[in-house]
């Protein structure tokens, strides 16, 4: 017999978790529909399940030094509206689904998820973020980029949950996110851009950029980005096309009912271009 | 089975299917409030949008689980209300019905974007209604309708 269960509170999921496995269900906006069936019929998710949407203790924000610390079941929406969250993570979860979705669904549960078109992914890489994981064992943190190893494939042990996202905040003079999509609400990506940088009397002091929906996770380069800081915005532009060709050898999009590698890889590349261009503006 | 107690419209109910059937499924079959559309069942087209706690959502993506202790409203609920009343002489107006299955999921999430931005720019309600698809009307009088009720409706929000 499945089991579902709504723990009442945060310590007696850590301890349900701990006794056999369970899908974790936050929002539940990717898993309900991943697992549909037909109308009328409950969706079928397979093994035993653990409700998390209702746990407040894990339904806070806060801004501790130069951190930002996201509770795992804070909604989207209340990331958006929160003071203290930064203009470029605002502009990329103001970019996904709609409100109807971003009310219930979490960036948790868009971590959890681990789509290679995971938008919210994009600028958690560009900021280094981390996941807090809890079991009853005690915790760990993990960055992003380590905790997402595939498509719908991340490495946490069956007894873990996530309790919040660390978002060490930046201060950078130019940003941008974009995302291309079939609609202006509700796509799913074809390919989305991050980018991000602190430029100081000319000089890039900070330079970071990360591609979605072009590999199996997102694509960031710390080597490319390392070897431009410290360089002036007129050496930026005569490096952008090796800056390009080096990106291009380490996207791989694939062909799928959303676009096609040759699209992706084009417009990445451009979406690339297009940032470091307007860096001299 | 757990039984699921939430405030449906006004009143508490208490159902027990279980926990992983969509509020969506639970609206129409159990209690019979066919005013919440299923439109393309995936969170794309708005048709089944209620209000949780106030705000719009997709019921198709819903657990029931996940309604434990809120509080839902549907268009059913929602039409008792003076606001609707506004807002259905402002749609007829200007013209922002017309085959009418989107129109339940609009008006919620007209409610909802008016409940959080009493006056909003014609750019916010596009943001507002950007998760509610209509096939008829091409979108312009439906946020001319909006625009209607948010000047005369102004305090009621």
């Amino acid at each position: 017999m499945v089991k579902h269960c709504i723990p009442s509170n945060y310590k007696e999921a850590l301890v349900k978790l701990n006794e056999e496995p369970y899908q974790l269900v936050a929002g539940g906006t990717d898993l309900m529909v991943q697992h549909r069936l037909w109308g009328g019929v409950p969706v079928d998710l397979m093994n035993h399940v653990l409700f998390l949407a209702n746990l407040s203790e894990l339904k806070s924000i806060q801004k501790q030094g130069k951190c930002l610390r996201i509770g795992a079941m804070m909604s989207l929406q209340d990331i958006l509206n929160h003071p203290d969250t930064s203009s470029l993570l605002k502009k990329a979860i103001g970019e996904m689904a709609s409100p109807g979705i971003r009310h219930i669904a979490t960036l948790a549960g868009n971590i959890g998820n681990a789509s290679p078109a995971g938008d919210g992914l994009v600028p958690l890489l560009l900021y280094d973020a981390f996941v807090v994981l809890e079991s009853i064992d005690g915790t760990r943190e993990v960055r992003i980029q380590d905790y997402i190893i595939g498509p719908r494939q991340t490495i946490r042990k069956q007894n873990e949950l996530i309790r919040e996202i660390v978002v060490p905040l930046k201060d950078f003079t130019n940003e941008t996110f974009v995302k291309v999509g079939g609609r202006k609400a509700d796509a799913i990506s074809k390919v989305s851009f991050a980018g991000a940088a602190r430029i100081e009397e000319g000089i890039l002091k900070d330079i970071r950029f990360a591609f979605g929906a072009v590999y199996k996770t997102v694509v960031r380069s710390k080597e490319v980005e390392e070897s431009l800081i410290g360089r002036t915005i007129s050496e930026l532009q005569t490096a952008i096309p090796t800056i390009k060709k080096k990106m291009d050898a380490l996207i791989h999009p694939i062909d799928d009912q959303r676009s096609n590698k040759k699209y992706r890889r084009l417009v990445a590349l451009n979406l690339l271009e297009t940032f470091l261009k307007d860096l001299s503006l | 089975m757990k039984t699921i107690e939430f405030i449906l419209n006004g009143e508490l109910v208490r159902v027990d299917d279980p926990l992983n059937t969509r509020l969506l499924d639970i609206l129409r079959n159990r209690f019979k409030l066919v005013g919440t559309k299923e439109g393309c069942g995936e969170g794309e087209c708005g048709a089944c949008s209620v209000l949780i706690d106030h705000k719009v959502v997709n019921s198709c993506m819903v657990p029931l689980a996940n309604v434990c202790g809120k509080t839902v409203m549907t268009i059913e609920g929602y039409r008792k209300t003076t606001r609707y009343n506004l807002l259905e002489e402002a749609f007829m107006n200007q013209g922002a019905v017309q085959c009418g299955f989107c129109t339940p999921g609009m008006i919620m999430a007209t409610e909802s974007l008016l409940h959080s931005n009493p006056h909003p720019s014609v750019e916010e309600i596009k943001i507002g209604l950007s998760g509610n698809l209509c096939r008829c009307t091409g979108y312009q009088m439906i946020i001319k309708a909006v625009l209607e009720a948010s000047e005369k409706g102004a305090g009621l929000w």
